[in-house]
């Protein structure tokens, strides 16, 4: 019980976080893209819930926004108190471009017009930093997830086939994972850009860089599946299978397979993690989806930029979201791998949390 | 304490420098000398300078000289025969003493100065001039000079006329013909012509080229090499300069290039005084901003540069090249309305204020406002209009699809991509927000970052390009460099490098008007010429332009003699004239590699 107490203490943030993540066009108080060119590189807002008298206010209000900005200088801002506007949620907003047909949406979060809300600031062309973070998280965590399914789904293939089948088959298998481990991805995939067609629209290299950081990511996953599999095929109820005239693809799916779940699913929580961070280091690069759809890496990207690293801290924020996010997929990691243990067979019992990692 | 650090660092990575020796005697004016005497502040002399560049130089060759760079550093090391003044914009003497012109404007004869030596000691004479244009107007040389020196296609020639008289002849009258001369480095026959005759000129005077074998006019010479990490160049002892008191300039002991990749390491070590003088961009400017007075230098908006950045399309015939989705796109591009459309959209001011920090103004036409000679200031500058564009493109035949993007009259959507450097953040960032602008028009717009030379190579060769964002800077604040660009078959017409040509009406009128300016010696009626070209390229927009950044530099407060220019090499043009401030030699010398 207490075990599974801390597998949820790590899987309902997370679920939350993916929810919020999920319905970033709700969650979310502007477009990602729209630009506030009034309002570029503007602080995060303060919410007040008491005005300057000390009054309370149930229903809480951000200040106006003083531009500062001499005609030129970098932007300055200040509160402006005299101006409030009252945060309004559950509110429909009429959206569309210039001389097109107005759609309505919902948002979770706005201020009455003209007031703007930027509660973790904007960029460098006035982009409130909150929708992009949101729409960004889209991006970056499920291509992590994605890519994480497609290096373990590898994984379990090609593993499990050279750890059943063994001999010739096992060879040529793990050569080429090492081979795999050996090449030097960020490189090969500026080669890549370079070949691509320029108009590679967001969807296109979304889908891309899931393919090529799961395909970079199978070769580790494999070796511990094949190790899985290797044990698991001694097995009395596998030997027995197999004396009843079982084909190898029944056992393989059966019998074999199941016994490698538990690894794979500690796997998972820690792949999820790198495959994350791999999306927001090419991003980070240039090499992920475009401007102007964001992703974590692409807006970190601003800070490559001295000035702005120097001076505006809530650029880091799509960096800092990394961190407790890393921390409880890998907790969740960690709970995983405590209840494999116990109840798993002896030799997957000597898979201690200490052993897992350094095979990882 | 961290200021410390870093001097004692600087100590440490100097001392071999330091082993090189002293910096040679300042030799005293003989009378036979036909001196420059120089009008300004008299310095104090000593010391060392410390410039920065983004690569190392390729050559201190200045028959073959191509990269920024090189000619910074070449800049300093060569001198030519009538000058123009970055700070005047006006030609003045320099090798050249005085200079007279028949009534014709064919016939240029130029008075040599007497008695000067070459930084190594040799005299200079009119044979040398001969040599020097000899070598530029060689075919088989394949100077990149020799374009400019001529006229209506056909070269220059030059004649001695006595040892330091040398004619020159145009084939043709042309407009500010002394302008020519400027920047044609005069090389020292005595070091060249055997490489010359050998045919071996081109490769001659690499990096790898001791000391003692290159020589020049400038007021530096070449002293060290260090790929990778700095080019250091010392006092001429011979220069033909002096201050009013006859002092022989330049006054600084040396001049040491450091090589600092990125623009941001390079602000980084201006902040920390390893660098005396820098050149920023409008973001970095407002960063150095604030510690002015906490780390004792000064910073200098000088205003618009010559520089115009401007976003174009891919005009050229590519029926020999196999590029249909392009070639189908041009439909668009072509027309004029369409290309007015888009620049009606571009918020230019928002461009000047979110990418530049203020620091750059919008501009419609190719001439910026540092062009004050030249400038047309009848061109329309409309404020950007989401509603004219819209009824443009109507009248080209584009409408609104039902979920908002423009389609043309075959109803494909219409879809462009820009490429951009992501080296210059400041051009990408004027993509995203073009990007912003056309897509409210419907246009969806695709912004591609791709290297500098991947660009230029779709540009110049293989055409497989839509649209792209660059920027020129006019060599000079004359028209006549200009051809290049604006004529059909110039080596710069950019959005249709294959128009041999003119295709449209406006281009047959332009390329007439830049051909009949170069032979029309008149001030004001040239500059009626340049006007309707202004005109014609701020109507029918074959290159879209956008804004000029402001030249913004920066510099220690114990340098003096600083006249910034919003030309190239902004503080360093009149590097003979600069010098450190009294109590600062000693300390500077304390660091430097000079001292004793």
């Amino acid at each position: 019980m207490m075990r599974n107490k801390k597998i949820w203490f790590a899987a309902m943030p997370l679920a939350l976080v993916h929810i919020l993540v999920l319905g970033a066009r709700f969650f979310a108080p502007y477009d990602p893209a729209q630009q506030h060119r009034d309002a570029p590189f503007a602080p995060p807002m303060r919410i007040h819930f008491l005005d300057a008298r000390g009054k309370f206010h149930l229903r809480p209000y951000v200040c106006a926004r003083l531009n500062q900005t001499t005609s030129t200088g970098s932007p300055r801002y200040a509160e402006d108190c005299s101006h409030v506007w009252p945060l309004r949620f559950l509110v429909s907003q009429e959206a569309g471009v210039f001389g097109a047909a107005p759609g309505t949406t919902w948002h979770f979060l706005a201020v009455d017009a003209p007031g703007q809300v930027f509660l973790l600031g904007t960029d460098d062309y006035g982009r409130d930093q909150l929708s992009r973070l949101l729409h960004g998280g889209q991006v970056s965590l499920f291509a992590g997830l994605l890519a994480t399914g497609l290096s373990l789904g590898l994984a379990m293939v090609l593993g499990g086939a050279a750890g059943y089948f063994g001999s010739w088959l096992d060879d040529g298998i793990m050569r080429v994972a090492e081979v795999f481990m050996a090449l030097p991805w960020i490189y090969l995939l500026f080669a890549l850009r370079a070949f691509l067609p320029l108009n590679v629209g967001a969807r296109q290299s979304f889908f891309l860089l899931v393919s090529v950081i799961g395909l970079a990511g199978w070769a580790r996953p494999s070796r511990l599946v094949r190790g899985v599999v290797l044990s698991a095929k001694q097995r009395d109820f596998v030997r027995a299978a197999r004396g009843f005239g079982a084909s190898s693809v029944y056992i393989l799916r059966r019998h074999v397979l199941p016994e490698t779940y538990a690894v794979v699913l500690t796997q998972a929580a820690l792949l999820i993690s790198q495959c994350i961070l791999a999306e927001v280091t090419l991003s980070f690069l240039g090499l992920g989806v475009g401007e102007p759809v964001p992703s974590w890496g692409n807006m970190l990207a601003a800070l490559q930029k001295y000035y702005v690293l120097e001076n505006y801290w809530w650029m880091l924020v799509s960096g800092l979201v990394l961190v407790p996010i890393f921390i409880l997929y890998h907790l969740l990691a960690d709970a995983l791998q405590a209840r494999i243990k116990p109840s798993g067979s002896p030799e997957m019992s000597s898979l201690t949390p200490q052993r897992l990692r350094v095979a990882i | 304490m961290r200021f410390r650090l870093a001097h004692a660092l600087l100590v440490v990575t100097l001392l071999p420098v330091t082993a090189l020796g002293d910096s040679p005697v300042r030799q005293a004016v003989r009378p036979e000398e036909d001196i420059l005497v120089m009008p300004g502040a008299i310095g104090q002399p000593g010391g060392r300078l410390v410039a920065s560049l983004h690569t190392d130089p390729k050559t201190l060759n200045p028959v073959t000289v191509v990269d920024l760079p090189s000619k910074e550093v070449i800049a300093l090391l060569s001198a030519d025969l009538i000058h123009i003044n970055l700070y005047t914009q006006r030609t003045e003497p320099a090798l050249a003493k005085s200079w007279n012109v028949s009534p014709d404007g064919k016939r240029y004869t130029l008075e040599m100065r007497k008695g000067i030596l070459f930084s190594d000691g040799h005299p200079f004479d009119a044979d040398d001039v001969v040599f020097s244009f000899k070598v530029y107007l060689d075919d088989k040389v394949h100077s990149p000079q020799r374009d400019l020196l001529q006229v209506g296609g056909k070269p220059i020639q030059v004649r001695k006329l006595g040892p330091y008289r040398v004619v020159f002849d145009l084939p043709a009258p042309y407009a500010a013909a002394e302008r020519l001369f400027d920047s044609v480095s005069i090389l020292p026959r005595h070091l060249l012509e055997h490489a010359y005759e050998e045919g071996t000129i081109s490769k001659a005077w690499g990096l790898a080229t001791p000391p003692a074998e290159i020589a020049g006019l400038g007021p530096f010479r070449f002293k060290q090499y260090l790929p990778g990490q700095q080019i250091v160049l010392e006092r001429n002892p011979f220069y033909w300069k002096a201050d009013a008191r006859k002092n022989r300039l330049p006054y600084l002991d040396e001049v040491a290039f450091l090589v600092v990749p990125t623009e941001d390491a390079e602000v980084i070590r201006f902040q920390a005084g390893d660098v005396d003088v820098i050149k920023v961009n409008p973001e970095n400017y407002s960063a150095l901003e604030g510690n002015q007075h906490a780390r004792d230098y000064s910073l200098y908006d000088l205003g618009a540069g010559f520089e115009y950045d401007f976003l174009f399309f891919n005009l050229n015939d590519l029926s020999a090249k196999q590029l249909p989705e392009i070639g189908r796109k041009q439909e668009w591009f072509r027309r004029t309305e369409f290309r007015q459309a888009v620049s009606a959209a571009i918020d230019r001011e928002a461009i000047v204020r979110l990418v530049y920090q203020g620091r750059a103004t919008p501009l419609w036409d190719q001439v910026t406002p540092a062009n004050k000679l030249w400038i047309n200031p009848a061109i329309q500058q409309p404020l950007r209009s989401l509603e004219r564009a819209a009824a443009l493109l109507r009248t080209a035949g584009f409408s609104r699809g039902a979920d908002g993007t423009l389609v043309d009259v075959h109803g494909s959507p219409v879809e462009f991509s820009i490429l951009t450097n992501p080296s210059n953040t400041q051009r990408t960032k004027i993509a995203t927000i073009i990007q912003d602008d056309l897509g409210q028009l419907g246009i969806k717009v695709h912004v591609v970052p791709l290297e500098f030379q991947a660009i230029m190579t779709r540009v110049f060769d293989s055409y497989d390009y839509e649209a792209s964002i660059l920027g020129l800077v006019s060599g000079d604040a004359d028209p006549n460099p200009e051809i290049n660009v604006w004529t059909s078959g110039g080596g710069t017409h950019l959005w249709a490098q294959t128009e041999t040509r003119p295709l449209a009406p406006w281009q047959t009128e332009v390329d007439a008007l830049m051909q009949r300016q170069t032979t029309v010696l008149d001030y004001r009626k040239r500059k009626q010429i340049y006007d309707r070209v202004q005109e014609l390229v701020a109507t029918y927009d074959p290159v879209i332009c956008v804004v000029s950044p402001n030249i913004l530099v920066g510099a220690k407060n114990s340098l003096a003699g600083l006249k910034p220019s919003v030309m190239r090499n902004y503080l360093l043009w009149d590097a003979e004239q600069l010098f450190w401030r009294r109590e600062t030699v000693g300390r500077r010398q304390a660091v430097g590699p000079s001292s004793h």
